[in-house]
């Protein structure tokens, strides 16, 4: 079916190797922290270390896990994300279903929802809002604000109307409710939406890091990701101030390292199971023709 | 019907509307003490100063720069990567790939910026190879402000590429096979084939999703830069989003603050309708 000329063997060489490598590209930073959470302190600080441990030890991990700063982060992180996707899909996928259906004003309700997407009222009037009703430096400050977002709900909407309307008048006739036909009918069939969703609000919450340097005034309560941010990027910053004794002291490279590969691990194992899914789900859910 | 929306109603007033009604500070002269009731009203004095301040100028300046850029090479590096990942045939190195150029889409930007810095360091990797290469001084990357911008759109296409791929990938997988068939009876090279049927057949894809991206303008990322960025680099890297963050919550100015992110979302406002509007016009595209 191909023209086996030699000009396309020899494109197909290079682009067989030119995606490879940017396969690895993407991949090799992650190993190359792997590496260096694993490596001893003085290969690290020799530049030994590139994407195979050097002078193997688990000294960081034992260390990342002893540390009950680090300890305390994640379990807010998990008790975010876990509550956080609940409450969202709970809101998203009763709305979704509404919004699939005609009914009278649905599409003023459609902009109502819509509109938050385009304009928003900005970093300090929100911050002010969740000041004023008392949710600062509770974890419904990093849950309830972000909790409706308008584009998953379209990716549910555009989902939910996929699904043939007789399915749904069959079983409304064999005297099925509106919470059954939902859970039996339109859940199971819309999987791929509902997976895809899903991973992005947990992904959001997991990796989601400024609300909580916002919100928490005690660094004690940030959630994994703002915990890290003050480990790795704004000591970074620091360090650019400080004399070499400063930095030393500093959290070593290897802790670091071995910091964000945790928490980096939830993801990188959860993301193979649901890439099939959110590739379905956003190939469906986005591109109508 | 309208009892499964009151959920998204009741959050989407309060969360999403909820904060509008503080915009007002954008007109005062705003102490968190008085509240907006008790607050003075300056009219448009905070807007003026936007253009007064050079800092809050050149931020503005810095985001059309590093977004628009963030735009170009984020829709062409897709479109190209997806063209000559449908041209490998060997489904295992494909699907291979497909996975790990989506997974930094995933990772968090504290996670990448730890990364960067690691890596783009004085003593990171990405210097080891150039001066072993070209026997040069080791590059600054994120320190020097000539290069931020460089810095920050590679490694914003380094994250976000595969994932944009998706549509792209999706499209050419719909192109009717027999197009192809067609094009190599009449001869035509692989080249050919692809662009006189490949191209054409993503053509409305291209066209929703650069026009879409119009809206995007002001948005140069607030996450990355805030992650990537320090003082040395403020005069290159310094977007409205930080901007807004150093100037409000750091400094105390409030109402200047929320100026400046009003402009912002107005601007962005006008320029995602108008956006719509032509992705509608030229691709019938519809949002639902």
């Amino acid at each position: 079916m191909y023209h086996k000329t030699t000009g396309y063997r020899v494109f197909s060489y290079f682009n067989y190797a030119f995606m490879i490598l940017a396969g690895l590209a993407c991949f090799l930073p992650l190993l190359h922290l792997l590496a260096q959470s694993l490596s001893s302190k003085a290969a690290i600080s020799g530049n030994m270390v590139s994407f195979w441990p050097v002078g193997f030890n688990v000294d960081a991990y034992v260390k990342t896990f002893n540390n009950s700063n680090f300890n305390g982060a994640m379990l807010t992180s998990i008790t975010r994300t876990v509550l956080g996707t609940t409450i969202s899909m709970f809101i998203l996928t009763c709305a979704g279903y509404a919004l699939s259906k005609e009914f009278r004003g649905r599409n003023v309700l459609m902009w109502f929802f819509i509109f938050t997407m385009l304009f928003s009222g900005g970093l300090i009037p929100s911050y002010i809002l969740i000041t004023a009703l008392g949710l600062k430096d509770t974890i419904w400050a990093l849950v309830l604000p972000g909790a409706f977002g308008a584009y998953n709900l379209i990716l549910l909407v555009n989902f939910f109307k996929t699904i043939p309307k007789a399915l749904e008048e069959a079983a409304f006739i064999d005297g099925a409710s509106f919470f059954v036909i939902l859970s039996k009918i339109y859940l199971p069939l819309s999987l791929p939406g509902i997976a895809t969703v899903s991973l992005f609000i947990m992904v959001g919450h997991w990796n989601s890091w400024f609300d909580g340097i916002l919100y928490m005034s005690d660094a004690s309560k940030y959630p994994l990701a703002s915990f890290l941010q003050t480990v790795v990027v704004q000591s970074n910053m620091q360090s650019m101030a400080m004399s070499q004794s400063e930095v030393a002291a500093m959290s070593e490279q290897s802790i670091k390292a071995a910091q964000i590969f945790v928490s980096t691990l939830p993801i990188i194992l959860v993301y193979p199971f649901l890439q099939r899914y959110f590739v379905k789900g956003i190939v469906l859910g986005a591109v109508k023709e | 019907m309208y009892v499964l929306c009151i959920p998204a109603f009741v959050f989407v007033c309060i969360f999403s509307y909820g904060p509008m009604v503080g915009l007002l500070m954008a007109f005062q002269d705003y102490k968190p003490w008085l509240g907006i009731t008790g607050s003075r009203w300056i009219g448009l004095d905070n807007f003026e100063r936007i253009f007064q301040y050079k800092e809050a100028t050149q931020a503005i300046v810095n985001t059309l720069i590093i977004a628009v850029s963030k735009i170009i090479v984020g829709i062409i590096v897709p479109i190209v990567m997806a063209i000559l990942l449908s041209e490998i045939r060997n489904m295992g190195i494909k699907k291979s790939v497909q996975t790990l150029v989506y997974l930094p889409h995933f990772l968090s930007w504290v996670t990448v910026a730890g990364l960067m810095i690691d890596i783009l360091g004085l003593d990171g990797g990405i210097n080891h190879i150039l001066t072993r290469i070209f026997g040069n001084d080791p590059i600054y990357f994120l320190g020097n402000p000539d290069l931020f911008r460089f810095t920050v759109v590679i490694s914003d296409v380094w994250k976000s590429f595969g994932f944009g791929m998706i549509v792209y990938l999706a499209t050419i997988a719909g192109i009717n096979p027999s197009y192809y068939e067609a094009a190599e009876i009449d001869g035509a090279t692989r080249r050919q084939q692809i662009r006189y049927v490949t191209l054409p057949s993503m053509l409305p894809m291209i066209i929703v999703i650069s026009t879409l991206s119009l809206g995007n303008i002001l948005d140069a990322g607030f996450d990355q830069v805030f992650n990537l960025y320090n003082p040395l680099v403020y005069s290159t890297g310094d977007i409205i989003d930080t901007y807004v963050y150093r100037s409000s919550l750091l400094n105390g100015q409030y109402g200047f603050g929320t100026a400046v992110g009003l402009f912002k979302s107005g601007i962005s406002l006008i320029l995602i309708v108008v956006s719509y509007r032509l992705a509608y016009k030229y691709a019938n595209y519809k949002i639902f």
